[in-house]
């Protein structure tokens, strides 16, 4: 009797300990979707079918979306998210479009016209100008997403590949 | 002065074969001024320089033609006078063998040198102008890892160690140096040292040659600096040149991992940047050549040579009678450390210490890469303190984060590990993969921090601007949709007259 007692007790008092835990000690924001985030490229070029990084992160953890629709982060992302998560490592979806290398947008600056459009297309502020003055790229901002190529009504906007400053050496043996 | 053995000891570390006497035969010579230098604007650590000449200009021999960009980074000057060809892409002597930036001189042969001003008395002038000086003279460390010289005398220290123990196989140069311009070192030191407000000064050299210990007490008893002076002899035990190994002999005391020899009061620099150091100050003469060891089975005559930089190292081989018939490999640098050169058109730049040409029996190993048996001689050996075996497996299956908390960035690149596997594992190129490899990964995540943040900011300033502008619309809706009554009237005629009492006062003033 007294043991019956004792363990209601102790299970009543411990629940009410938990459950006082679960409300002060609330994590803020969502854990799974940040791990996510930190392995996607950041490149916030909606290629995946959300307007950024941060909301196909969200979309992972909470499981609307495959780990295989990020195509800058290629086959390294996809193998990564996919020993965060314990899934088997997939393919990357053609629908989203094809893994590329770093690239970088550069603006022909002679056939610019100062329309400003690519600049509200920028996801990351990345491109300077004003209204019908010339338009360039900040370089080391750039991500190459892509974004600024469709609004550009004189096509002024081509993406060349980034030339990554740290050269690393080679994979020994292969 | 003291003459001592140092009583320390670093630990790992393996005996090697010095070879050294097939270069020292002789005296430190001159070669023939080249046609063409090339002189890349990358050839020290750190920001490139930034070049201040402009094709068909005429230069003189010393003047400054590249400026240093930013803190860490060195000057480069014109080695003799003649007219600059181009700045183009080059072949330098670099890991990824890509080709770099260098300014190409066709020499004139007439070694016409600009207004010098020789400073007889250096020992006298403030520090801080000392720094300065050594910064537009380019003075960076010759020993091999090419740290600019001023962006090293920014911290006061207690203790500066000059550092003349060189313990690969094969160079010579710094014994050479020692044996033919010890006096220069000397004063290189001393100059240092009052740059440095240290205390104390030691000389370090390798015990196995006691000319170049005679050498240096002689001029240390010469220029009457024998009391400001200490010298040291180290077993030669490779890798004692390395800092953080001669920094453990010397006093005993541990470098910090990730840290410098600076956080615990130290300062290591070469004899040749000492004598660099003196040379760029006393005779106003920057730093635009140095003692090359050109040497190895497949050189005809080994020799020691002042080679101005930017020299083809085909004209230094040429110097010395070309290449054997056995010559297969050539490296820039010893056979540990060095850089395999795949062809001679690449110039001699202020990292060059030696040109190290190998035979075939040197270069081939008789037996193939065999699977680790975890024997444990790599561990023995490294003198950083590390475990090989267990970097190598990490870094075999990839999982380089593991491989980063065994501290494979503590890695001095030594070889020793390789050295004695007795399963001929390359593991030096396993090291340098992962350190670059993770290098090259934190700046991507750098890059996609800045970009997440950027893109926060702008939702946020989007977000921020579409509120605003539906709070506006809902404000004017509102407006819109009360009725127009006398209410209103009222608010227009209250709105009238406070803007009349806010006019009087103004108006009553002019009148």
């Amino acid at each position: 009797m007294l043991a019956i007692v004792l363990i209601t007790g102790l299970a009543l008092l411990m629940g009410l300990g938990l459950g006082l835990a679960a409300e002060r000690l609330r994590s803020s924001g969502d854990p799974v979707a940040d791990a996510i985030e930190k392995l996607l490229p950041q490149t916030q070029c909606a290629q995946c079918g959300y307007p950024g990084c941060r909301p196909y992160a969200q979309a992972i953890a909470a499981g609307d979306a495959d780990i295989n629709q990020c195509p800058p982060g290629g086959t390294a992302a996809i193998r990564a998210l996919a020993d965060l998560l314990g899934r088997e490592p997939k393919s990357l979806n053609p629908a989203n479009g094809a893994a590329s290398g770093p690239r970088l947008a550069r603006i022909d600056e002679s056939a610019c016209i100062g329309c400003t459009l690519c600049i509200q297309a920028c996801p990351v502020d990345a491109i300077l100008g004003a209204g019908k003055r010339m338009h360039t790229v900040i370089a080391g901002e750039c991500t190459g997403c892509e974004l600024c190529l469709p609004p550009c009504p004189v096509d002024c906007i081509e993406l060349i590949p980034a030339t990554s400053e740290a050269w690393a050496y080679p994979v020994p043996g292969r | 002065m003291i003459i001592q053995r140092a009583r320390g000891r670093f630990p790992g570390g393996v005996v090697m074969p010095h070879r050294k006497r097939l270069s020292t035969h002789g005296k430190i010579e001159s070669l023939p001024l080249p046609a063409q230098l090339i002189l890349p604007l990358s050839q020290h650590l750190g920001a490139p320089a930034k070049s201040l000449v402009e094709p068909g200009q005429q230069v003189c021999k010393g003047e400054l033609i590249a400026m240093p960009q930013g803190q860490i980074s060195a000057a480069i000057h014109a080695p003799t006078s003649g007219v600059i060809h181009n700045i183009e892409p080059r072949p330098v002597p670099q890991p990824s063998g890509q080709n770099a930036m260098s300014i190409v001189l066709d020499a004139d042969g007439h070694d016409r040198w600009r207004p010098r001003n020789p400073d007889p008395h250096p020992l006298e002038q403030p520090a801080s102008r000392m720094v300065e000086r050594l910064r537009r003279a380019g003075v960076a460390g010759l020993g091999g890892a090419v740290f600019p010289t001023h962006a090293k005398l920014a911290r006061s220290v207690e203790t500066l160690i000059i550092n003349g123990a060189e313990c690969e196989p094969y160079i010579a140069c710094d014994e050479m140096l020692i044996l033919e311009r010890a006096a220069e070192i000397i004063w290189g030191a001393m100059l240092l040292r009052h740059t440095l407000g240290a205390r104390r000064c030691i000389i370090a050299v390798e015990d196995h040659r006691a000319e170049t210990r005679k050498a240096l007490h002689q001029a240390l008893l010469d220029s009457g600096l024998d009391e400001c002076i200490d010298l040291r002899l180290v077993p030669s035990r490779y890798p004692e040149g390395g800092e953080r190994q001669l920094i453990q002999v010397l006093t005993g005391w541990e470098v910090p991992a990730q840290g410098l020899p600076q956080d615990i009061g130290l300062l290591c620099l070469n004899v040749g940047t000492a004598a660099a150091a003196w040379r760029a100050i006393r005779y106003d003469e920057p730093l635009f050549s140095r003692v090359v060891t050109v040497t190895g089975p497949g050189i005809r005559r080994p020799g020691n040579f002042q080679v101005l930089l930017g020299t083809p190292i085909k004209e230094l081989v040429a110097a010395c009678g070309g290449y054997t018939p056995q010559a297969t490999r050539l490296v820039m640098g010893g056979p540990m450390m060095g850089l395999a050169l795949p062809h001679d058109d690449h110039p001699v730049v202020k990292a060059c210490n030696c040109v190290l040409v190998l035979s075939r029996s040197d270069v081939e190993t008789m037996f193939p890469e065999m699977p680790c048996i975890r024997c444990m001689a790599c561990v023995d050996c490294c003198p950083a303190g590390l475990l090989p075996q267990q970097l190598f497996w990490h870094i075999q299956a990839d999982k380089l984060q593991r491989a980063r908390m065994l501290a494979v960035e503590d890695c001095i690149e030594c070889g020793c590990c390789a050295q004695v596997c007795p399963s001929h594992i390359p593991l030096v190129d396993y090291y340098r993969y992962a350190k670059s490899a993770l290098a090259q990964r934190d700046e991507a995540g750098r890059r996609a921090d800045a970009a997440r943040h950027r893109f926060e900011q702008r939702s946020a300033r989007v977000n921020r601007a579409e509120q605003a502008r539906t709070a506006r619309l809902q404000r004017r809706d509102a407006l819109l949709s009360t009725p127009s009554s006398g209410d209103r009237k009222a608010e227009i005629a209250a709105a009238v007259a406070r803007v009349r009492a806010q006019r009087k006062p103004v108006t009553d003033e002019k009148q």
